[in-house]
C-alpha cells in the first residue's frame, strides 16, 4: 500500500485541474501475432490514443468491432500492459513505479463493467460472494453486520430489491438485466470514482437497456466518471457528454456528443451515423454490410497513413502517407482528416 | 451457509440417477466392510485356521487358501491396503495434476512452456512398462512405494485436461473482474477457478483411482510387490503361484478378482454420472425426459380434441 506521507507528497505537485480525472495520453498497445514462426510480428490494437474522463461525466467511445475500444479500457485497469503512452489517475502516472500505485489502490478507484452479463459473474458463487469480496479487500474496517448492511444497501441502490433474497441467489437464478445490475453494484462497493463500462447494455434485451442506462446516469450525477464503450451512437449521445470515435486503433473524431453526432466531420463518423437504423428497420450491430469488411486493415507498428483510407469516399494520395493532424472544427470538437483542409 | 446449496446439489445429482446411486452404494459398502474387517471377520488374515484349499462353507464363508488361511478375512483385510494405495495414489496424482494444470493454464507464458514440456515428458513415457521396470529395479516393494510410483507417474494427462479448462475459464469476464478488483492470484486460482473445475477434478480422481487399483494389483500379481503383505494383488499372486484354478480351488482366485472388479465397477458407475455433469455433450437424460413429457402433453391434447 501507499503510505499516506508519500501520497501527500505526490498530491502536492498535482494541479487542481487534474484532480478527479482519468487521463490517457498517446496510448499505444501492441499484441504479438502468434502466426509468425521466426520473426515476431505485432499488431497495433491501439495507436496513439489520448482521452480524458472527468468525475461526474461520461465519455463514450464508439467504433466497429476490433477498433481497440476494449483494449483502451483494459489498459486503464492494468489488464493489458501499454506498449507506450501514459495513463494518469488524478494526475499520477499509474504505471510509474515511483508512484507505487498498487493494484488494490487502483481497483478502489477504477472499476469495470463487462459486456456479457452471463460471463461476468462466477457461476459457482452467490451474489453475496461477489459483493463481499470487494468489501473485504477495499473496506477492511467494516465488520460483521456493517458489511451485510453496506452490501444490502448497495443492492438496493442498483434497484435489486428485496436485497436479502437477491444476495443469496446464484447468478443463473437472475435475469440478464439483474446480473448487469449486480455487476454495477460490485463496481460501486469499492467506492470507485471511475467506471469503465464495456458495452454494458449491448447484450441485454432492448426493453431493459434504458433502465440500466438510467441507473448509470444516476451514478454519474453522484459524481462517478464513466467511460462508456458502445457500438450504438444513439445511446452514446443519450448518456455521454463527450464522444470519441475510434477506427482501427485510432481516435479519428472526438468532442461534445451533440456536436459529434449532429455535425460529424470525419467520413467514418458520417458512415457510422448513416448506418444507424431508422425505426422499423431491422437493427444491425455494425455497419459491415454496406462496405466490404475485408478492407478493414490489420494495423501494424510499421503501417502508415490514415487507417480509413482504404474505405474512404474522400480519399486522396496524402491519406496513404501519414496520419492527418488534429483540426478543431468547433469549441469542443476535433477531427483528424485531410479532407477538412480542402 | 456452505452446506445448504451443497446438499441441494447432491439431491439434484442423485435424483433418478440409478448409476450414481448404485455406484455410491457399492463404493460405500466395500469401504465400510474393509474398514471394519477385524470386526466382521472372525479370523486373523495371516493365521492358519483350516486345512489347505477348503471350499466355501458355513465356517469359512469363502473357503481357505492353500496354506489354510481364511479367504474371507484376507479379502477384507487386503481391501484396506488395496484401497489405501488406490486412494493415496489418486490423491497424489490429483494434487500434482491440479497444481501443474492450473498454474500452467492461469499464468501462461514461460511457466506454461516449462510445465507443459515437463508434462509431455511424463506423458510420453509408457506407463505400465515404466512401473514394471521401476518396481523390478527397486526389488519387491511395499504398498507405500507402489502408491508413490503410480501417483508420481500418472498425473500428466489430467494436468493437460485441467490446463485447457483453466485456459478457457481464465479469459471469462468474471476472472477479469476479479483481477480488476485486486484479488490476489492465489485467491483467483483457489476460489474463483478451482470450484469451476471441481467436476473434472473429481472425475479425474476417480478414473485414477480405478487405474491405481488395477496397476497395484497388476504389479503385485506379477510378483513385484511384497508378498508377505495381504492385499488383493498379493492374494492373486499366491493363488496363481499355487495353481489354484488347476487344483479346482477357484475361490482362491475369483474372490480377490471379484473384489477388484466390483469396487472398480462402482467407481466407474459413479464416474460416468460425474462425466455427464462435466461434459454437456453427454447430458442426454434430461432431454429425453423433457421429450417424453412433451409427448405425453401432446397426446393428452390430441385425446381431448
Ligand atoms: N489479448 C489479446 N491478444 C491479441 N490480440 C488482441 C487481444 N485483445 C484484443 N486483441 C486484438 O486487438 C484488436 C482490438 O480489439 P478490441 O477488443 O479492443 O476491440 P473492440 O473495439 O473492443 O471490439 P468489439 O466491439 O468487438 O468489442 C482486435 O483486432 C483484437 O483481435
Ligand atoms: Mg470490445
Amino acid at each position: 500500500m501507499v503510505s499516506s506521507n508519500q501520497l501527500m507528497a505526490n498530491v502536492a505537485d498535482i494541479t487542481n485541474e487534474q484532480m478527479g480525472t482519468l487521463e490517457v495520453e498517446n496510448l499505444v498497445v501492441d499484441f504479438a501475432l502468434d502466426s509468425a514462426l521466426f520473426k515476431r510480428q505485432y499488431m497495433r490494437a491501439v495507436n496513439s490514443v489520448s482521452l480524458t474522463i472527468k468525475a461526474g461525466e461520461a465519455l463514450a467511445i464508439v467504433g466497429e468491432s476490433g477498433s481497440g475500444k476494449s483494449t483502451c479500457a483494459r489498459a486503464l485497469t492494468r489488464l493489458y500492459k501499454p506498449t507506450d503512452g501514459v495513463l494518469r489517475l488524478n494526475g499520477q502516472d499509474i504505471n510509474c513505479p515511483e508512484n507505487q500505485i498498487s493494484q488494490a489502490h487502483l481497483a478502489k478507484q477504477i472499476q469495470m463493467i463487462f459486456q456479457d452479463p452471463f460471463g461476468s459473474l462466477n457461476p459457482v458463487h452467490t451474489i453475496r460472494h461477489h459483493l463481499y469480496r470487494p468489501i473485504r479487500i477495499h473496506l477492511p474496517r467494516l465488520e460483521g453486520n456493517e458489511i451485510e448492511d453496506y452490501m444490502l444497501a448497495t443492492l438496493e441502490r442498483v434497484g435489486l430489491s428485496p436485497a436479502k433474497q437477491t444476495a443469496d441467489k446464484f447468478p443463473h437464478e437472475l435475469s440478464g438485466g439483474q446480473r448487469q445490475r449486480v455487476a454495477i453494484a460490485r463496481a460501486l462497493t469499492t467506492g470507485a470514482k471511475f467506471i469503465l463500462a464495456d458495452e454494458p447494455i449491448s447484450m441485454l434485451d432492448v426493453s431493459i437497456r434504458l433502465g440500466i442506462l438510467n441507473l448509470m446516469t444516476d451514478m454519474k450525477d453522484e459524481g462517478i466518471g464513466f467511460l462508456y464503450i458502445t457500438h450504438d451512437i444513439a445511446t452514446a449521445r443519450y448518456f455521454a457528454e463527450r464522444t470519441g470515435v475510434m477506427y482501427v486503433g485510432h481516435m479519428v473524431e472526438w468532442g461534445e456528443s451533440d456536436s459529434v453526432t449532429q455535425t460529424p466531420h470525419h467520413p467514418y463518423t458520417q458512415l457510422l451515423i448513416s448506418a444507424v437504423p431508422e425505426v422499423g428497420r431491422k437493427r444491425e450491430n455494425s455497419i459491415s454490410k454496406d462496405h466490404s469488411k475485408s478492407q478493414i486493415p490489420l494495423w501494424k507498428p510499421e503501417s502508415k497513413g490514415c487507417p480509413f483510407a482504404g474505405r474512404c469516399p474522400k480519399v486522396s494520395n496524402v491519406c496513404h502517407e501519414r496520419m492527418p493532424d488534429v483540426t478543431q472544427v468547433a469549441e469542443d470538437h476535433f477531427v483528424r482528416c485531410f479532407a477538412l483542409y480542402k | 451457509m456452505f452446506s445448504h446449496p451443497f446438499i441441494k446439489f447432491l439431491g439434484r445429482f442423485y435424483r433418478g440417477n440409478t448409476a450414481a446411486i448404485l455406484g455410491s452404494v457399492i463404493i460405500a459398502t466395500v469401504i465400510f466392510m474393509s474398514a471394519c474387517a477385524s470386526v466382521i471377520a472372525d479370523n486373523e488374515p495371516n493365521k492358519r485356521v483350516a486345512r489347505g484349499h477348503q471350499p466355501p462353507s458355513a465356517e469359512l464363508l469363502l473357503g481357505s487358501t492353500r496354506s489354510g488361511k481364511d479367504v474371507f478375512s484376507q479379502v477384507l483385510h487386503g481391501g484396506q491396503i488395496s484401497l489405501l494405495v488406490a486412494f493415496s495414489a489418486s490423491a497424489i496424482t490429483t494434487l500434482i495434476a491440479v497444481a501443474v494444470g492450473i498454474s500452467a493454464g492461469y499464468f501462461g507464458g514461460r511457466i506454461d512452456e516449462f510445465l507443459m514440456s515437463l508434462t509431455n515428458v511424463v506423458l510420453v513415457f509408457p506407463q505400465l512398462p515404466l512401473l514394471i521396470i521401476l518396481a523390478a529395479f527397486l526389488g519387491q516393494v511395499g504398498p507405500l512405494v507402489i502408491a508413490l510410483i503410480i501417483g508420481l507417474s500418472s498425473w500428466a494427462w489430467g494436468a493437460r485436461v485441467i490446463r485447457s479448462q483453466t485456459m478457457a475459464i481464465r479469459n471469462k469476464e468474471f476472472i477479469l473482474a476479479a483481477e480488476v478488483m485486486g484479488e490476489s492470484k492465489w485467491r483467483i486460482i483457489f476460489v474463483e477457478i478451482l470450484p469451476n473445475l471441481i467436476s473434472i477434478v473429481v472425475g479425474g480422481a476417480m478414473g485414477t483411482c480405478i487405474y491405481a487399483l488395477m496397476a497395484e494389483a497388476g504389479l503385485e500379481f506379477l510378483g513385484l510387490g511384497d508378498p508377505t503383505i495381504v492385499t488383493w494383488g498379493t492374494m492373486l499372486f499366491w493363488a496363481q503361484s499355487n495353481s489354484a484354478f488347476v487344483v479346482g480351488a477357484w475361490w482362491d482366485m475369483v474372490v480377490p478378482g471379484a473384489a477388484i472388479a466390483i469396487f472398480g465397477g462402482g467407481l466407474a458407475l459413479l464416474n460416468m454420472s460425474i462425466d455427464q455433469i462435466s461434459n454437456p455433450k453427454l447430458k442426454t437424460g434430461g432431454y429425453i425426459k423433457t421429450w417424453r413429457r412433451m409427448k405425453v402433453e401432446v397426446e393428452a391434447k390430441r385425446a381431448a380434441l
